[in-house]
């Protein structure tokens, strides 16, 4: 696809832009960060300090951010894919001498005026390049063992990065991005069921590794995975946080107590009740139809995404929009499976809703991209 | 790569069945999740209300009391006292503003904490209470209970908080304790709960945080019935965290105050080790620092005028200070020579005041020479040229096997901080280091404990316990684990001839006693108490050719930092060894006149149990001695309660 041919298909043009962004999409983002305010302004025992006015501030930054990026041209931002991803990944390795130590992991690298988090940036910048990798390469190769090696590659640096960091939660969801892109391109069935194999392989070894000489992972962690497939063994303990967190999602019922009700995240019971564990307090407040509302502006998002990539001719864009979609999906699915104790606690936000600068301004970034590839699409 | 419209309609249907197939799995995945939340919310939901209804209940964590330390007579050394604080929970108080500004008005608030506490309020939830201010005074506390009604959301709380009594005695050696910052945290793999409690404190240096485990002890357990807006209505039932041992360490706290105190503002160190079973008496670094000012974090002011001070108070001089040893090294040169048959019983050598090795010419301290000496003459007139020529003779590699048969390049396992490793160079360690391979010249340098040598202050007193005893004395701190005795280290024969060591006992008696001795000015006159021992002065610069020809500067016309340091080690009574004893004065001068006599006095108020008579001394020293003692009377360890009133 040649940039010619973009320009021949005539894209609408100027200010005129702002009409053909999908404009579904974008109500439906404002609505979900604004499910976030109300809860960042219920745990915070009613107050926009310290954590709903700073989130706000942040979402208008980020929908001006996401309006500009989707001005620009998508194939100015394909130009981009391969710097995008080298300086992400220099990034990546900054941190890792220069990072600020925050919460325990190195994550983070100070700019001064906000705190970035690279692996954040990094989900966003490898479905770019994997985009337009499998732009560049002719279908026919998609599948030949070299041309699927330089992606897994390109996929794994990164996710070994992240996970040194140590960061198990967002390397996971890079993996699961990476390969799900490469699955969307059309690379052969055998290699996933392959992969899937090895996977499962592994993790038996892992398990029969305990308690012999050769064990493979530490036992604190032999020990979050026993709380987690069984939380009441330890209530007190690691199995805590799964067990509080099912009792506050529980109690909701179907209409919730109501807002600023909640009695569970108030008291305490749950640790980072604004961030990783913000859904309960929605739960709690607003029953099973505030879950399900939510969780339904999350699937209308997807839809709305896959649809839009559906309908765009042009390879990378299609491949950029269902690469974003995922990203976002699994963010919110692996939030949500966690809380309800159907994942371990790996520590994901929750998109758009839990307090988080770096995550809401990338998220909103990745959006921009989409609108963009959307507004430049081949009619 | 162009494609052809072909290609591209090609890949794009695959995509579009992959995305659909995709998208069909993602939307499966969220029905999976509404139908969990079904399950959990709706058909569960009566269950999990019955639940949180008991959450109610609350589980706290009821911090240990820390254990205590006691010296070797069971003085307190380090305790916990009642600490008060306020603090203010934003929903109960209402106007944050006004509540605060009737608060000051009645007790004294610094305007810092107050614009801490409303900058706390504005970020924090409600609910959370925020510190106002800490380490209250007894009688401020009983104002804001009187004035309850006017203040709400204020309230006085309690908690136990470290004291020192002993003050900058024990800075070095019990180091201190402080809140748990997120750098401890990190430090450790699965921290327990409890250093998750706020302001919980932690050991950070010395005993403190080397006994940790065992001082700590373990969080007990509370539960209470809360209301639903938080506030504890009352306590169901607790049980009570185990605290933490008690320790007693070996040092002798009157000893340590005065060693403290005679050591005054000098850069300097000493140890006084129990040769029978290795107790560290006393263990004072010079100057030194009050730890309670560390234990609620200290202001930025006074760590600068810590940290600032060119005499490194915060250092632990007595483990963690490295010294080229000088002339006390002597003593372990010659055990070399001795235990290698490599002295005849009447070899004298000749010292003309220098001795060139292999084309340079290494000085003897006295430029004049000391004309034939033996081995007890050359210790006692501290000669340098018999050394080199010993070590030369002897070789290296027996030179530092010696030294670490003392003790000296060897870690010593003593609870403290920093403890350094000092260093008995070898060949081979130099060509590890360096990778140049060792020339006889260094030989002759650590022949007389400079070049590569480096020993601290408690090395140098183990060294002398073992030329003393001939036994592997090894240091002990901890006397006593809650009441468990902890076991002496007096150590098993060094298989040394007995009659080489006497003969350095003796070379060491004279040093002291012999009146053409480098010591004999500190000698002690009361005759069951004489010590034996040996000076040393360890230059920390090069003299150059040049300077020697100009004539040696003397070293109180160089800048502090370049002078000389002063060591001495001895030990006593000569007969029946009780006391070993090392003393540092960093860039001091000369061993004789800098640290001698300070280890003179330290052995009398050690053998004594308190301050000597002075006809222990010379009877020219008296007067100066008395004047002395009565001056260090007047020095008391600073008890320091800042900002506190015992309640």
């Amino acid at each position: 696809m040649s940039y010619l041919e973009y320009a021949v298909k005539t894209a609408p043009t100027g200010v005129r832009k702002i009409l053909y962004l999908n404009w579904p999409i974008a109500i439906l983002l404002a609505s979900i960060s604004g499910v976030g305010f109300l809860m960042l302004y219920s745990v915070a025992g009613g107050s926009f300090s310290p954590w709903a006015e700073p989130q706000m501030k942040r979402f208008a930054v980020g929908f001006v951010l996401m309006i500009s990026v989707a001005m620009v041209p998508i194939w100015f931002w394909r130009s981009l894919a391969g710097i995008a991803y080298l300086v992400t990944l220099a990034l990546l390795v900054a941190v890792e001498f220069f990072g600020v130590v925050g919460m325990g992991a190195q994550r983070w690298i100070d700019l001064g005026f906000m705190r970035l988090q690279p692996s954040e940036l990094m989900k966003i910048t490898l479905v770019m390049f994997l985009a337009a990798y499998y732009d560049w390469l002719p279908a026919k190769r998609t599948s030949h063992p070299f041309w699927v090696l330089l992606p897994v590659i390109v996929i794994l640096i990164p996710t070994a990065l992240v996970l040194r960091q140590p960061d198990l939660g967002t390397s996971i969801l890079l993996l699961a991005a990476g390969g799900g892109l490469m699955f969307l391109a059309g690379v052969h069935w055998a290699y996933f069921a392959a992969v899937l194999a090895s996977a499962i392989g592994l993790v038996t070894t892992v398990f029969k590794s305990r308690g012999t000489e050769w064990q493979l992972i530490k036992d604190y962690q032999f020990r979050r995975i026993d709380t987690f497939l069984d939380p009441s063994t330890d209530p007190l303990g690691a199995g805590y946080h799964i067990t509080q967190s099912k009792i506050a999602l529980g109690s909701g019922g179907w209409t919730g107590r109501g807002f600023m009700q909640g009695t569970q995240t108030r008291l305490n019971f749950l640790p980072e009740k604004h961030t990783d564990f913000i859904f309960t307090t929605l739960a709690e407040e607003f029953g099973f139809l505030g879950s399900m509302s939510l969780l339904g502006l999350y699937a209308l998002i997807i839809v709305f995404c896959i649809w839009s990539a559906l309908i765009n001719k042009d390879r990378f864009s299609s491949l950029l929009i269902l690469g974003i979609a995922l990203n976002f999906f699994l963010f919110f699915a692996v939030n949500m499976s966690m809380v309800m104790g159907l994942a371990p606690v790996v520590g994901v936000p929750l998109p758009l809703v839990s307090f988080g600068g770096s995550a809401m301004l990338v998220l909103m970034l990745a959006f921009g991209l989409m609108q963009s590839a959307h507004v430049h699409r081949l009619r | 790569m162009k494609k052809t419209r072909a290609e591209t309609d090609f890949s794009h249907r695959r995509i579009s069945r992959r995305a659909a197939l995709l998208g069909g799995a993602q939307l499966l995945f969220i029905g999976g999740l509404a139908a969990r939340m079904r399950f959990l919310q709706v058909e569960q939901a009566d269950q999990f209300r019955l639940l949180a209804e008991e959450n109610r209940i609350n589980v706290r964590l009821i911090p240990p009391s820390r254990g205590e330390v006691f010296d070797r007579n069971g003085v307190r050394l380090a305790q916990n006292a009642p600490s008060y604080r306020i603090v203010i929970v934003r929903e109960d108080a209402g106007d944050t503003d006004a509540v605060l500004e009737r608060l000051s008005r009645i007790i004294p608030l610094d305007p810092e904490d107050i614009a801490r506490t409303k900058e706390e309020l504005r970020r924090s939830p409600s609910f959370l209470p925020i510190t106002i201010a800490e380490d209250v005074r007894w009688q401020d506390i009983s104002r804001v209970s009187v004035n309850a009604p006017a203040l709400p959301g204020v309230t006085p709380e309690v908690g136990l908080s470290r004291v020192y009594p002993q003050g900058s005695d024990f800075a070095h050696v019990l180091g201190y304790v402080g809140p748990v910052s997120d750098y401890d945290l990190q430090k450790i793999e699965d921290p327990e709960p409890v250093l998750r409690i706020p302001r919980f404190q932690i050991g950070k240096v010395g005993v403190e945080t080397k006994l940790e485990p065992l001082l700590r002890g373990k969080a007990g357990a509370k539960r209470v019935e809360v209301n639903a807006a938080g506030r504890v209505m009352r306590e169901l039932d607790r049980r009570e965290g185990i605290p933490g041992s008690d320790v007693q360490l070996t040092i002798d706290a009157k000893l340590q105050g005065y060693v403290q105190a005679r050591l005054d503002q000098e850069s300097a160190s000493a140890v006084v080790l129990d040769c029978d079973t290795g107790d560290v008496v006393a263990c004072a670094s010079a100057p030194t620092f009050d730890p309670n000012l560390f234990v609620r974090g200290i202001s930025v002011k006074d760590y600068n005028t810590l940290t600032n001070n060119k005499y490194r108070p915060l250092a632990s001089k007595t483990v963690q200070g490295l010294y080229p040893p000088g002339s006390t090294f002597k003593m372990i040169t010659a055990m070399a020579a001795l235990e290698a048959g490599l002295i005849g019983p009447d070899e004298t050598v000749y010292c003309p005041g220098h001795l060139t090795v292999s084309g340079r010419r290494f000085h003897c301290w006295k430029r004049g020479g000391h004309g034939w000496v033996d081995l007890q003459t050359s210790l006692k007139r501290s000669c340098d040229v018999y050394y080199y020529d010993l070590a030369i003779k002897v070789g290296i590699e027996k030179v530092s096997e010696m030294a670490k048969r003392f003790g000296l390049g060897v870690k010593h396992d003593v609870p403290m901080s920093a403890v350094a490793q000092g260093l008995a160079p070898n060949m081979a360690w130099k060509q590890q280091t360096y990778g140049q391979s060792w020339r006889v010249g260094d030989t002759v340098n650590v022949s007389i404990g400079q070049g590569f040598m480096l020993a601290s202050p408690m090395q140098l007193a183990v060294m002398t316990a073992r030329l003393a005893t001939g036994r592997a004395v090894e240091p002990r701190l901890i006397k006593s684990i809650d009441g468990v005795e902890q076991p002496e280290r007096g150590g098993e024969s060094l298989g040394m001839n007995e009659n080489n060591l006497r003969k350095m006992r003796r070379a060491m008696d004279v040093t002291v006693n012999d009146r053409r001795g480098t010591a004999y000015g500190s000698r002690i006159i009361d005759e069951g108490m004489r010590m034996a021992g040996k000076t040393g002065t360890s230059q920390v610069r090069n003299i150059t050719a040049a300077e020697r020809r100009a004539g040696v500067i003397r070293n109180e016309d160089l800048p502090w930092e370049r002078r000389d340091h002063a060591l001495f080690v001895n030990f006593a009574p000569i007969d029946r060894p009780k006391y070993a004893i090392s003393v540092v004065v960093e860039h001091g001068g000369g061993g004789s006149k800098a640290a001698a006599p300070i280890a003179r006095d330290i052995t009398l108020q050690a053998l004594y149990g308190g301050e000597p008579p002075l006809e222990a001394y010379p009877t020219k020293d008296r007067e100066r001695i008395e004047e002395q003692q009565e001056r260090l009377r007047g020095v008391q360890p600073q008890a320091s309660f800042v900002g506190r009133d015992q309640a």
